[in-house]
């Protein structure tokens, strides 16, 4: 392939039309929450820019990311966005195998030094030097440090690589290790979600085609314009929780009225995504519009976090056990109470059997 | 009616009436006491919410008055603990015992070991104090001090999460998400923080209606007018 072909035009060589182009450049722009005119801009970028090439590595993963990804329920960005990807590679969707698909990682080490971007789907087990995610005879590990140390930015897609997800679920049997936690050198954007919805992807990766930086990350990393709020601030049943209306069961008349699902272990009060203003599948659906509570899949450790159905959660200090604050609290507070109750019977039986008040032997001890 | 003493620091005089909690520190435990009743009332129902409402939505806000009541009660909490905080600084002797153990005295830990033998029915010999024993101080500070800010970062830090990032609780508080990036366990520790709260309070009440019948001073009418009454004129330290 020529040396600095465009995005535009390796999107045109797989049939996507001007037209299409066109629209995607301000569906995007409206997915980064950019103004009208940006969307001009992502155009000039794509038409212009020396296509970045983009690695798309797996690691432990259950492929859930590429599955949404090439679902996009918008096959206009579906298509345009693997068209820029899939070119490279991505070991799920790319025609090459064996030998010739390993080539292509050095070949493009080779001709894009320090100007690739490196997805990573899935995140490396550490445990007994990587043996458990073997590729290529290699452990993922040191696959994953070879081709970070010769990439411009990494994306860590997905839950697995942002944070660990469930391979890393108590008791992490592989150490299985989020990304940011091995690779310490390069810039990291955080994609999280089980899987991140499409449209955060493809936006994702647009961003650094068109400015050629990443998007502005919150402190945990991820892109602020998916991830600044959480599904609550922007949940459309929102009304119902304010207003104190809950679905208590599943089957309930709450339940038939979309209140609120808070009450059955909904997270979106602490989970970060935008799946309450973009959706799923195109805007088809959500959890919460489907009406079952979100299980904050884009936080951190959420395995481990559970119940998916109380929004009062354990604690995850006594191991497989499960408790709650409100259960160890309520234990704390009946010990106190029969505590207290035991030590003032102790104290009256003290008193009672005890010798003459302490005043009158001070006074006559002098 | 009895005469009152000013305390004075280092003074060896534990007999008759003293002053010892200026007005600002009496405030401020009272004020502190209900913004904590309302907190772990209204933070219980942030947790465990009141049964579902019927009718229509627009109708009624309980959600969000219980949310309202949880953070005006929060910020009553702060800025007392502020205001406490600076009286530690300007105050007498007395007002900062809660913020500043005197740690450093031996003395401190030899009569803190005494006061676990007394709680413990070990010994009869009860020493008078003129603010707290140092056990009561010890855990005075552990939870009005070191609990209580706790819960300020925790709490302010999940407020934050509904200002929005780049208001004044996320860029005071927002580290919180550094150290625990699960703002759903950081709520938990919240809501556990106000469990050892309810526990305090019950240890608390207790310890202070048993010093006005087992120790040699007053308990509760100490932090209703700021008097310490000493019930007899022995020494300090029982032979």
């Amino acid at each position: 392939m020529p040396a600095h072909e465009t995005f535009y035009e390796v999107m045109r060589q797989h049939g996507i039309t001007r037209r299409s182009f066109v629209k995607f450049c301000s569906l995007t722009a409206a997915g980064l929450g950019l103004g009208p005119g940006y969307a001009s801009k992502i155009a000039h970028a794509l038409e212009t820019k020396p296509r970045t090439p983009v690695i798309w590595l797996h690691g432990l993963e259950c492929t859930c990311c590429t599955e949404s990804f090439i679902r996009s329920g918008n096959p206009l960005a579906g298509d345009v966005i693997l068209s820029m990807i899939s070119l490279d590679y991505d070991d799920t969707i790319m025609a090459a195998a064996g030998h010739q698909a390993e080539e292509i990682l050095e070949q493009t080490v080779e001709k894009y030094d320090g100007q690739y971007i490196l997805a990573c789907e899935g995140n490396p087990p550490l445990k007994d030097d990587g043996v458990y995610c073997l590729q290529a005879g290699k452990p993922y590990v040191e696959k994953l440090r070879y081709m970070a140390d010769h990439c411009a930015a990494i994306i860590a897609w997905g839950s697995c690589a942002s944070w660990g997800c469930v391979q890393a679920a108590r008791p992490n049997p592989t150490q299985a290790t989020p990304i940011h936690k091995v690779i310490l050198d390069k810039p990291i954007v955080k994609v999280p979600g089980c899987p991140p919805i499409a449209e955060v992807m493809t936006g994702v990766i647009t961003y650094y085609a068109t400015f050629g930086q990443l998007p502005p990350l919150d402190r945990q990393g991820r892109p602020k314009m998916f991830y600044g709020q959480r599904l609550h601030d922007k949940c459309y049943r929102r009304p119902h929780f304010d207003a104190g209306q809950f679905v208590e069961k599943f089957d309930d008349e709450g339940a038939r009225k979309g209140y609120c699902l808070y009450k059955v272990g909904c997270k979106g009060p602490t989970t970060y995504n935008a799946c309450s203003t973009i959706e799923w599948n195109g805007g088809l659906s959500w959890p919460v519009k489907s009406g079952h509570g979100c299980l904050g899949c884009a936080e951190d450790n959420f395995w481990d976090k559970g119940s998916f159905y109380s929004p009062v959660t354990n604690l995850g200090v006594t191991g497989n056990v499960e408790h709650t604050a409100n259960t160890v609290g309520g234990v704390l507070a009946g010990a106190a109470a029969i505590g207290v109750a035991a030590h003032a019977v102790g104290s009256v039986i003290s008193r009672a059997t005890g010798k003459k008040p302490q005043k009158s032997e001070e006074v006559s001890n002098g | 009616m009895a005469t009152i003493k000013v305390a004075t620091p280092q003074s060896e005089d534990f007999t008759g009436n003293l002053y010892v909690f200026e007005v600002p520190v009496r405030i401020w435990h009272w004020v502190h006491a209900l913004a904590i009743t309302v907190l772990a009332v209204t933070g219980y129902l942030i947790a465990s919410p009141l049964p579902s409402m019927s009718g229509e939505a627009s109708d009624s806000f309980l959600m969000g008055n219980i949310r309202l009541v949880h953070f005006i009660a929060a910020m009553v909490f702060a800025v007392g603990l502020l205001v406490r905080f600076y009286w530690a600084i300007v105050g007498n002797e007395y007002s900062r015992g809660l913020l500043i153990p005197p740690v450093w005295r031996g003395q401190f830990w030899s009569r803190m070991w005494h006061e676990v033998l007394v709680y413990s029915f070990l010994t009869r010999k009860i020493a008078k104090y003129r603010g707290h024993n140092p056990l009561a101080q010890i855990f005075m500070w552990l939870i009005n001090v070191v609990l209580a800010l706790f819960m300020v970062c925790t709490g302010f830090a999940l407020y934050s999460q509904g200002t929005g990032a780049g208001s004044w609780a996320d860029v005071l508080f927002g580290w919180v998400f550094v150290i625990e990036p699960s703002s759903q366990a950081v709520r938990m520790w919240h809501l556990t923080g106000m469990w050892l709260m309810v526990v305090f309070i019950i240890v608390h009440l207790y310890m202070v209606i048993r010093a006005d019948f087992m120790s040699r001073q007053n308990g509760i009418s100490v932090m209703i007018d700021g008097v310490r009454r000493f019930k007899d004129d022995g020494p300090r330290d029982p032979q």
